[in-house]
């Protein structure tokens, strides 16, 4: 009986995950490639098979979707370029030694991240506000810069985007670096130092090839963060259009729009599947790129 | 005699003071800007609860609230616009149940995969690696067909039952549960102890502080979740705060002073739990990105 128990005991300890994670991840994920394949509008109408119209709709036909896959795209290079060196930067400067007050810096900072995608894009409505609004007055006035129509100009949408994508995730990724800091051990770089090597040379020889592990994940984080992005743009451009000319549209903005407000089953798990393969051939692209970096 | 060679490898040491001054400035001057441009946004969503419309959009901006007003409050609270009382009581009750439930299946599997071994153990581990990788995105639309079938539609339940099977919090706790030393099982087994009653009376107890930050993590995603709750939920009384916020922001005449008052005090629980727990919660959150 004892020995019985103990064989069946991990069966009943993994079950409940098991059979959730089948009923509403595995289940969910085999449907929707199916139903990628079928043409289904409304929730009780019947779904048509029709190949791979939606993916040949999609590439070639549809606008809308290209233009999401623009700007989610613009976005995750634009925030990736702003977030990883000012990351790097204040992860440095937290990480030097005899810094007082670090333990409030390193929590302000990460207070962007805790908070509400609706909240953020609540407040960073005001923060972009063409006539009143934080930016234009606080910062650019000064510098004699003219006010920007930041939500109202198509060009500047992105670009506004990608500030708020800064404000909430360097923080994060700056602490994330202060680890990957704190595991390099100290003897490597004294080493370094007495053969005469300036700071400079530590930091890009030493330092930063050490901390190629730490810039994989914070690169993978940042691109499934990019195309998970929903509730800041649609707060902040007051719609799921994106503001002028769909600029703002992000991907997860249009798989919304086609499956949950006009239905449309089918297209919508299409949508998804797409989504999908593009995060994992950038996630690739990301970790190869970083192991190349390697060989030299 | 020749000094030099005893002198400390460490370069900084050779620095004159006026270096170490300009520095230290530099540095705090940094620190200082960062903090500014982070701490000043929600500066001004505090002191715009308490302004209205007209003082909000006035020049010259500021950051402070000289009138301040609790108009802003009253109306939230008194459910005129929403009622966004009952809406950050639904925003607990989901992001509670959600956390325990949570809880209860990633230490289960976890203590599974970590004090036993059983056929298909590899297999899947690896499964689970692999499936891990998959955007939640390509679930969303057969995932609300199943809610809708099952009638969970405008249900707390259909909200919170699928976003509690996490494969994240699975590894999370398999971490954090294999480094319990095996004599203390073999030890509790002796005694008679059931394997239930190992997992509970050592397993759960000697994981509390990987449980707690699991717990952290997991109840921040439920409450501030917008995508999932809104494809859910239908009536405003059911609603979660953000797409109660949400709507109000969406109206034609937005009352920027009463969703910037919904917003802090939204805001404000999560930070102070954050601020209870900093620096455990800080010093783990990569323990699932480094120690892979």
């Amino acid at each position: 009986m004892f020995g019985r128990g103990r064989k069946i005991a991990p069966y009943l300890f993994i079950s409940p995950f098991f059979i959730g994670y089948a009923i509403f991840f595995l289940y969910p994920v085999v449907q929707s490639l199916q139903l990628s394949f079928y043409r289904q509008v409304g929730l009780n109408k019947a779904p048509r098979f029709i190949g791979v119209d939606n993916y040949v709709r999609l590439a070639t036909k549809d606008a809308l979707f290209i233009k999401a896959l623009t700007n989610t795209t613009y976005y995750a290079l634009g925030s990736i370029l702003i977030i990883v060196p000012l990351a790097l930067l204040l992860a440095l400067i937290l990480h030097s030694p005899k810094l007082r007050f670090r333990e409030f810096f390193r929590f302000l900072y990460f207070t962007p991240n805790i908070t509400a995608g609706v909240v953020v894009g609540i407040i960073f409505g005001l923060v972009f506000e063409e006539q009143y609004g934080l930016i234009n007055n606080l910062l650019l006035a000064p510098l004699g810069l003219e006010n920007v129509r930041w939500l109202r100009e198509a060009r500047w949408v992105m670009p506004a985007i990608i500030l708020l994508g800064a404000w909430k995730w360097t923080g994060i990724n700056a602490i994330y670096f202060m680890v990957g800091l704190q595991n390099i051990p100290p003897e490597l770089k004294e080493a370094a130092r007495v053969d005469g090597a300036t700071r400079l040379q530590v930091f890009w020889h030493v330092t930063l090839p050490l901390l190629r592990p730490i810039l994989a994940f914070v690169l993978t984080i940042a691109i499934i963060g990019s195309y998970n992005l929903f509730a800041e743009p649609a707060i902040l451009l007051r719609g799921l259009e994106g503001g002028p000319n769909n600029a703002g549209m992000t991907m997860t903005m249009y798989l919304y729009t086609r499956g949950f407000r006009e239905l449309k089953m089918g297209y919508a798990s299409a949508i998804g599947y797409s989504l999908a393969v593009i995060i994992l051939v950038l996630s690739v692209i990301q970790l190869v790129l970083i192991r190349a970096f390697r060989e030299d | 005699m020749r000094f030099a060679i005893s002198r400390p490898a460490d370069p900084s040491e050779r620095k004159s003071l006026y270096v170490k001054l300009v520095e230290a400035t530099i540095i705090y001057a940094v620190l200082f800007f960062f903090a500014l441009l982070v701490g000043i946004p929600f500066l001004y969503m505090f002191t715009g609860s308490f302004k209205t419309n007209g003082q909000l959009f006035s020049w010259p901006v500021n950051l402070l609230a000289p009138e301040p007003t609790l108009n802003n409050y009253e109306r939230l609270l008194s459910g005129e616009e929403i009622p966004y009382l009952q809406q950050m009581g639904n925003s607990v009750i989901i992001a509670v149940s959600q956390s325990a439930l949570t809880l209860l299946c990633a230490s289960m599997v976890g203590w599974g995969f970590a004090k036993y071994e059983f056929r298909g153990k590899t297999f899947l581990t690896i499964f689970l690696l692999f499936t891990f990788a998959i955007p939640f995105q390509v679930t969303l639309v057969p995932l609300f067909q199943m809610i809708v079938r099952l009638g969970l539609l405008d249900n707390f339940l259909g909200v919170i039952l699928p976003s509690s099977v996490s494969a994240f919090g699975a590894f999370f706790m398999r971490q954090a549960m294999v480094s319990i030393p095996q004599e203390l099982l073999d030890a509790g087994r002796i005694d008679g102890a059931s394997e239930w009653g190992l997992f509970w009376r050592i397993g759960i107890p000697l994981s509390r502080g990987a449980l707690s930050i699991l717990c952290v993590l997991v109840f921040l995603t439920a409450w501030n979740d917008y995508l999932w709750p809104l494809i859910v939920l239908r009536t405003p009384e059911k609603f979660t705060y953000p797409v109660g916020l949400a709507t109000l922001n969406g109206l034609y005449k937005v009352e920027y002073g009463m969703i910037l008052g919904g917003a802090f005090i939204a805001t404000l629980p999560i930070v102070l739990i954050f601020v209870a727990g900093r620096n455990q919660i800080l010093d783990n959150l990569t323990i699932g990105a480094v120690k892979q």
